[in-house]
């Protein structure tokens, strides 16, 4: 393995990987895939290795699917909730973290509400970290199982248009999404109202769309984003009834572009808001691909931050 | 009393009387006997040689946070006093955020005893504008000023609602004291964590527009030329405000300003990798904030050079960075950041930094200090201006430790601080 192709010690998000370590990781994620649909859905790829999954905001999706990653490697993991833990006693990130260490741990995967919680805590750990999601910042995980479903369906990354439609302001997913789009050669779009993009974005190299129906009339596929309900309270946008009629994916709007345009959406959905249901579960509805694709994703990020080589079925890297 | 003092051959800036050149510099009792060349020191005196050196009237910052009463393991006037004797100052304003708050005479005159013990820098206690800061009844400032209180603001917090900052404005005439405003719309701001740009959206972090900024600094002007009170403006940071004062004195509204080090010498790329240290209220801006800084500086649109010397401790900087306090120190690297940003890359000349840091400041808060007139107290600055250093924070004669310009090469380092003709500081 090239050494300039190796992860580094944590992943923290996409914005400083390069291209080629983007596609390293998706290339061992896709034997990985077939591992999940064994009978025994095991490999020893990390057997003996300790990992903590430290999550200080509420996550089903992410934490079993880290868990599942783990565990289909063979490490040992325990899951932290902040709710029963000493961080509800006022214990801080670092001091959290370093206690786990001395007990000899090998990888954190770390949800805070803290953009920069991640890179905050790799700084001063020894153990690997991968971010699971930091505040507004990125989700690297989710933004890479995104890349991989794009590339199963349509073949390629490079030359797509994807448009990642909704609240780009408040949206980790959006930021890795971007940043793994636009180094992989996609045309990126972003879609939402003014109020919920945020300033200077198209320096990130796209392009603003400003209504759905030019996102949809543009794209090859959309990735829907969660709207949070306390963005209404925030006063971001009027009303949940507003935004669906404005800016919600319908079969209809969809039916309008005369090509297909596939949907994708990290979850959870709130079904009749930012997407509907025969959109979400209709055929050309990626989503339920993109979880299982998590997975495997997940699983080709640990062992590449636990120091195994791209080629695993070949021996390479582990014991 | 002590013995004279003759400081021979520096350079000698006084900006009172628009004076720059070799001369030689007698002290007498304290007090400021003449200057001039080849001055015949009486028998009994010192005599030091200073060739290559700047003397000046000593620095006056008029915007520090000393911390106590309130928060003593942070800073305290003693220290804060020594650090600002350190940096050059003579004389620093220490701002009413301390706990409990400086809105009353008794707190202002603890402050004054708590510097004369310290015997350091002089210090200058500001009193808050209202009552616990909390913008609903206005402090007494009458009895606050009897105590020693140059000032009224209301610092880290802005006076929201404008008719309080306009009642303020004008019963503050009474006493000829400025109002000094933090600006900022806290509606706009809630909740940010740097300066809204494309930093604050690649690092997912909470912007504050510059906007909220110049919101207040507009009506600030405006309640001003209503008023024809004294407004002061703390820490300018962007250039729309720049605009604005520049608008408000070419009418001849009394407005004043000050920018801090860090504004006119950083840009909001220091935020990146998420550093605490470079976290601040207002935000560290972008390059075209920073040079509008720079000119304003250098047309007298911005005043003075003001810290905003701001202590926190380890823990406190140690972690998240949405959850860290705002502020830096600013007392001990102000002068080589000046002489670095400022005069190196030739904006200012060596007298108008002076003026910035010293004349002006005394002027508009209507301080003692600021001249080397005979006559007056001998407070007095002694720097080499080419003197390179590094910053070490581990040094620092504050308590605190938090600055982003550690390790920092800088030019220009002071050698001497004098108080009242007094040593309160000079470098080993």
């Amino acid at each position: 393995m090239a050494p300039t192709l190796a992860l580094g010690k944590d992943l923290t998000g996409l914005e400083h990987l390069s291209a080629e370590q983007i596609r390293m990781i998706l290339d061992t994620a896709v034997p990985f895939k077939e591992v999940s649909e064994r009978p025994i859905k095991k490999v020893p790829a990390l057997r003996g290795k300790t990992i903590v999954n430290l999550f200080f905001e509420a996550s089903t999706r992410t934490r079993i699917s880290f868990e599942f990653a783990e565990k289909r490697l063979s490490a040992d993991t325990v899951n932290v909730a902040t709710s029963s833990s000493s961080v509800s006693k006022g214990e801080t990130l670092v001091d959290t973290a370093r206690n786990l260490e001395a007990m000899r741990i090998d990888m954190v995967v770390i949800r805070h509400g803290s953009s920069g919680s991640a890179e905050f805590l790799g700084k001063r750990i020894r153990s690997n970290v991968i971010n699971a999601g930091d505040g507004q910042h990125e989700h690297p995980t989710q933004g890479l199982l995104d890349l991989l479903t794009l590339r199963d369906h349509f073949g390629r990354i490079k030359g797509l248009k994807i448009a990642i439609c909704g609240d780009i302001l408040h949206s980790r997913v959006a930021r890795s999404n971007i940043w793994g789009l636009v180094k992989l050669g996609a045309e990126v779009g972003v879609c939402g109202p003014a109020s919920l993009l945020p300033r200077d974005i198209t320096e990130l190299g796209v392009t603003v769309l400003p209504r759905i129906e030019d996102a949809i009339q543009w794209a090859d596929a959309l990735n829907v984003l969660r709207l949070q309900l306390e963005r209404m309270q925030a006063g971001f946008i009027p009303s949940l009834r507003e935004y669906n009629r404005v800016w919600g994916v319908s079969r209809e709007r969809l039916s309008r572009a005369g090509h297909p345009v596939m949907v994708m959406h990290p979850g959870p959905m709130n079904r009749g808001v930012e997407i509907d249901s025969d959109v979400a579960d209709g055929e050309h509805s990626l989503i339920l691909d993109q979880v299982t694709n998590g997975v495997a994703v997940r699983m080709a990020v640990l062992y590449l931050l636990a120091g195994g080589a791209p080629d695993w079925q070949q021996g390479g890297g582990h014991e | 009393m002590s013995v004279p003092v003759l400081f021979r051959g520096g350079r000698v800036i006084d900006p009172s009387r628009g004076t720059d050149g070799t001369a030689d510099l007698l002290v007498v009792d304290g007090r400021i006997a003449g200057v001039g060349h080849n001055i015949t020191p009486p028998t009994d005196a010192e005599i030091h040689d200073i060739p290559g050196m700047v003397v000046g009237p000593g620095l006056i910052d008029l915007h520090v946070h000393l911390r106590e009463p309130g928060q003593e393991d942070l800073e305290t006037v003693a220290t804060g006093a020594m650090a600002a004797a350190a940096g050059g100052f003579t004389a620093v304003c220490a701002m009413p955020n301390t706990d409990p708050v400086t809105d009353n005479q008794a707190t202002v005159g603890f402050i004054v005893r708590q510097s004369m013990r310290a015997a350091k820098a002089r210090v200058y206690p500001i009193g808050a504008v209202t009552l616990g800061q909390q913008g609903e009844k206005l402090s007494e400032f009458g009895e606050m000023v009897g105590a020693g209180a140059v000032a009224v603001s209301d610092d880290g917090k802005p006076v929201a609602s404008s008719h309080m900052m306009r009642t303020a404005l004008e019963y503050a005439r009474t006493f000829n004291i400025p109002v000094a405003d933090h600006c900022e719309d806290m509606s706009l701001a809630a909740g940010g964590a740097m300066h809204e740009g494309i930093i604050s959206t690649r690092l997912g972090l909470k912007g504050i527009p510059a906007a909220a900024e110049e919101i207040m600094v507009a009506r600030d002007i405006i309640l001003a030329e209503l008023t024809g009170g004294h407004v002061h403006l703390c820490h300018m940071s962007t250039r729309g405000s720049v605009e604005l004062i520049r608008r408000g004195k070419d009418k001849g509204i009394n407005v004043t300003a000050e920018a801090t080090p860090h504004h006119f010498s950083l840009t909001h790329q220091a935020c990146e990798g998420y550093h605490t240290n470079a976290k601040m209220n207002p935000p560290l801006r972008e390059d075209a904030d920073r040079e509008a800084i720079r000119q304003a500086l250098k047309d007298g649109t911005i005043d003075v050079v003001a810290s905003d010397h701001a202590p926190h401790g380890y823990d406190a900087k140690e972690r998240e960075f949405d959850q860290a306090p705002n502020g830096i120190l600013g007392l001990e690297t102000a002068l080589g950041l000046a002489i670095t940003e400022l005069i190196v890359p030739g904006i200012l000349t060596m007298p108008q930094l002076m003026l910035r840091m010293s004349t002006t400041a005394a002027r508009i808060f209507g301080l003692p200090g600021g001249t080397l007139s005979a006559g007056a107290p001998a407070d007095l600055v002694i720097f080499d201006p080419a003197a390179v250093w590094t910053v070490e924070p581990s040094r620092f004669y504050s308590k605190s430790r938090n600055t982003p310009f550690g390790g920092r090469q800088l030019t220009g380092r002071v050698e001497w601080t004098l108080v009242g003709g007094r040593t309160v500081y000079r470098r080993s």
